[in-house]
């Protein structure tokens, strides 16, 4: 069996409790492998959270691998809660921690290896009580039909408010009905099954209707307050290798830049900062009870924080001191984001990787990715001056607009880079590697895109080779995925609640960790669309109507439909809009804190 | 500056721990308990920590040793309440102390070698088993580091065995050589089940229980 240690539990600030101090058990389920989803801050926020709940006991479960499901189904062994080892269908809630939309089959196998009904509406009682969060809840409505309740925003403040009413419904002898529409008042509070989804003959939505006192839009839950939000200094050290295997210093949530494809950046809104002084605090405290030796400084846009200068300055002679790296996990191409990356790295020169996403500066100005190629070139030059010879440049290819000349025009950026390592590169007998990955676009919902059609297979493999022969170049390494995944991820991330149909006969197939390729098999997904019906391409390939009802429209994040509206006219006239620190431009997302954003 | 040795204990879920995986967790767990473990020098410094003789993953130990230096001039004691506090489920540390003899010195290993068989002892197994390893040569296939698979006589590898019998279960104490080159006494089970199939076990169970050196003394 591969990583067997990912299976037995025990790590270093695991919580365990006395199960006669305990009232309400809950199972932190992540739709994927060990090592994902202990890579999760949010799930180790929650798990913190919970905990400290008196007479709460949130314990994790995640989904196996291959060899140990088989293992597990041929000795009859139900989904395990790593901390007790007890069945977790036996619990009173089992709490989904859901961020990407290829892991939609993994939450039904995970029912089914708990040997729990997969409907909602098959579980009459209060327990188990089936809930989800997560980003990809902000269009849950593939799932809808199997999870109780969704969970939209932060949890930190919602999940506590959300067991107390559990709590109550169970003292108080509700029924689950009960217990739902109750629930369904509070903020964030999504219970999928008190709407009414009634469609057009062409297959749109027609109106979403609520019923039992439900409200019409649901809106997301925030932390109003960075600086009182739960932070987990003490947490789960693995004993096996994961992911993220190092601290994960949450510097600010939210992202002033705007890009109008990226999802995160439209529904993390508003910018909130934690503030300096805390977050060193953190930094040291986490450190000393963790004994990690590496850290990273997380957060959409690392270097958008405002005393990112200090707070490094005030971390390094800890950091010295402790063997401690720090790291930044993105970088974008400016001056001060290398001078930050050289003065971490100390002489440790890793690949640098950069996301133009776009080939032109016209196309960029589109999906307003704000960087342009002086920048880009500029940051370049000062890497191979100082000794670095890897670059990674990350495009997407099927960005609304894009045309041959875009395409065209990624090679010419990595002609350009190769131009300027000739130019300035220090040593140039170890040679340069330079890396191009491009991926296929795929539109969500809630951004500025999700009216917009993904590109066909056969569009996309044209732009491919076209983007290959362009770049026959030896220096010049270029990746792509035939990934037909992502074609998938376009259905699923844009779906509506029809879809459940589709999930469970793709379950019954045999669909588990789909996110993974190992796994993943797209004709197993197109036999269940066929045999209920559906056409995939509807969901994917469509250009939806400005004022169609969508799937997601009572799903509020905050970002009023107008802005994303007018932020889709504007990339289609090429105009950039400017980032919130620049000047805000009235997303309506700072109403949900009642002040100005990125304070 | 000390240089220090940990004896400790890995059992259930912790045998389940690669050795990569428990360097890691060791590095973790010292600074935890404020001592701070020496780097090599060198453009890649790293912690001067190891492991004296690895176990192999699925097997448990009374005896395991982690060799490690330290910035400070310690002579060990209280380290081994301090790491306890800081491990997963199933690691222990015994004791820990100053470096007094070098690994090398390490020559045999005692494991007891349990074989499960859910169906009951099978009739003469016992007899056939002491047969099997009183050749003069047992042949076992074994994958190098290279991952290429090799035949290897066990027995001149193994000083001694003692049979025992229980329950659904055959039981062997063996002796066997640690180093230069040691034997996994898991091979011994891998053994049966190719030479002797009838009696291939349902479960094989593997726990170390002391180390000795050359004459036979416990090497600590
Ligand atoms: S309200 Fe203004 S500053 Fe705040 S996120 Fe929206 S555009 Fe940016």
């Amino acid at each position: 069996m591969q990583k067997p240690a990912r299976y037995v539990g025990g790590e270093f600030n695991a919580v365990m409790k006395d199960l006669s101090e305990v009232d309400t058990r809950i199972a932190y389920c992540f739709p994927d492998t060990y090592e994902i989803g202990m890579s999760n801050l949010g799930m180790r926020i929650l798990y913190g959270v919970m905990n400290n709940m008196e007479g709460v006991w949130c314990e994790r479960c995640f989904h196996p691998w291959g060899d140990m499901e088989e293992e597990m189904r041929k000795e009859d062994i139900p989904l395990y809660a790593l901390e007790s080892f007890d069945p977790i269908g036996s619990f009173d809630i089992i709490a989904f921690s859901v961020g990407y939309e290829m892991a939609f089959p993994a939450i039904l196998n995970m029912l089914d290896l708990a040997h729990v009904p997969l409907r909602a509406e098959e579980r009459g009682s209060l327990t188990p009580l089936v809930i989800a969060g997560g980003t990809a809840m902000y269009n849950c409505e593939p799932i809808a039909d199997f999870i109780d309740i969704a969970l939209l925003g932060e949890g930190e403040d919602q999940v506590p408010e959300l067991i107390e009413l559990y709590r109550m419904a169970r003292r108080e002898k509700w029924s689950k009905q009960e217990l739902l529409c109750k629930a369904a008042r509070l903020d964030g509070v999504y219970v999928p099954g008190l709407y009414d989804v009634t469609y057009h003959d062409d297959g749109t939505v027609r109106a979403i209707t609520p019923k039992d006192g439900a409200p019409a839009k649901i809106r997301k839950r925030i932390v109003q307050d960075m600086d009182k939000a739960y932070y987990p200094v003490r947490t789960i050290v693995p004993s096996t290798e994961i992911v993220q295997d190092r601290i994960m210093l949450e510097l600010f949530r939210g992202c002033i830049r705007g890009c109008r494809f990226c999802q995160a950046g439209y529904v993390y809104r508003p910018v909130r900062n934690r503030s300096r002084e805390l977050l060193a605090r953190y930094a040291r405290e986490s450190v000393e009870d963790s004994g990690y030796q590496e850290m990273t400084l997380s957060s959409l846009s690392t270097s958008d924080y405002r005393s990112l200068v200090e707070l490094c300055d005030e971390l390094e002679p800890f950091c010295a001191h402790k063997h401690l790296n720090l790291s930044l996990p993105s970088l974008r191409a400016d001056n001060f984001s290398m001078a930050l990356m050289e003065r971490l790295q100390k002489g440790r020169k890793t690949g640098l990787t950069f996301a133009p996403e776009a080939g032109t500066q016209r196309l960029r100005d589109a999906i307003n990715k704000n960087l342009t190629e002086d920048d880009l070139l500029e940051s370049c030059r000062r890497a191979f001056a100082g000794g670095y010879n890897a670059v990674k440049l990350y495009f997407m290819l099927g960005l609304p607009t894009e045309t041959d000349e875009d395409v065209e025009g990624i090679a010419d950026v990595a002609a350009h880079v190769m131009h300027a390592w000739r130019e300035s590169a220090t040593n140039k007998n170890r040679g340069v590697r330079i890396t191009v990955s491009t991926s296929w676009f795929v539109p969500k919902s809630h951004t500025a895109f999700q009216w917009e059609p993904q590109i066909s297979i056969e569009e996309y493999e044209r732009r491919v080779a076209l983007l290959r022969e362009r770049m026959n170049t030896k220096t010049v390494t270029y990746n792509w995925h035939p990934s037909p995944t992502s074609f998938m991820e376009a259905v699923l991330s844009r779906g509506d609640r029809r879809m459940c149909a589709v999930l469970e006969s793709v379950h019954r197939k045999g669909a588990t960790l789909d996110a993974w390729e190992e796994y993943f098999s797209l004709e197993r997904w197109l036999e269940a669309f066929d045999e209920c019906g559906l056409d995939p391409h509807f969901y994917a390939n469509r250009t939806r109507e400005h004022g169609e009802v969508l799937p997601w429209s009572h799903i509020d994040v905050g970002v009023t439909d107008a802005f994303l509206w007018r932020e889709h006219e504007r990339a289609h006239e090429g105009v950039t809009t400017p980032d919130c620190r620049t000047r805000c431009s009235g997303c309506g997302a700072s109403s949900m804190i009642g002040r100005a954003c990125d304070g | 500056m000390a240089k220090l040795r940990l004896l400790f204990v890995k059992e259930n879920q912790a045998s389940y721990i690669s050795h990569l995986d428990l360097m890691r967790t060791f590095q973790r767990v010292f600074p935890r308990g404020g001592l701070e473990l020496r780097h090599s020098q060198g453009f890649h410094p790293h912690p001067l920590i190891s492991i004296v003789l690895p176990l192999p993953v699925g097997q448990s130990s009374e005896c395991e040793l982690l060799d490690f230096e330290v910035e400070q001039d310690v002579d060990g004691s209280g380290v081994a309440d301090m790491v306890n506090s800081g491990l997963p489920a199933g690691l222990c540390a015994r004791e820990c102390y100053r470096v007094q003899r070098p690994a090398r010195d390490l020559a045999y290993l005692r494991a007891s070698i349990e074989l499960d068989y859910d169906r009951g002892v099978p009739d003469g197994a016992e007899d056939k088993l002491r047969e099997l390893f009183s050749r003069e040569e047992v042949l076992v296939s074994k994958r190098t580091k290279h991952k290429e698979l090799t035949e290897i006589n066990i027995i001149p590898m193994i000083k001694e065995l003692e049979w025992s019998r229980r329950e659904g279960r055959v039981c062997v104490l063996a002796t066997v050589a640690a180093q230069n080159p040691g034997l996994n006494p898991a091979l011994l089970g891998t053994a049966v089940c190719a030479q002797l199939p009838g009696l291939a076990p349902d479960f094989t169970r593997v726990r170390r229980l002391e180390l000795y050196d050359a004459q036979m003394d416990i090497f600590r």
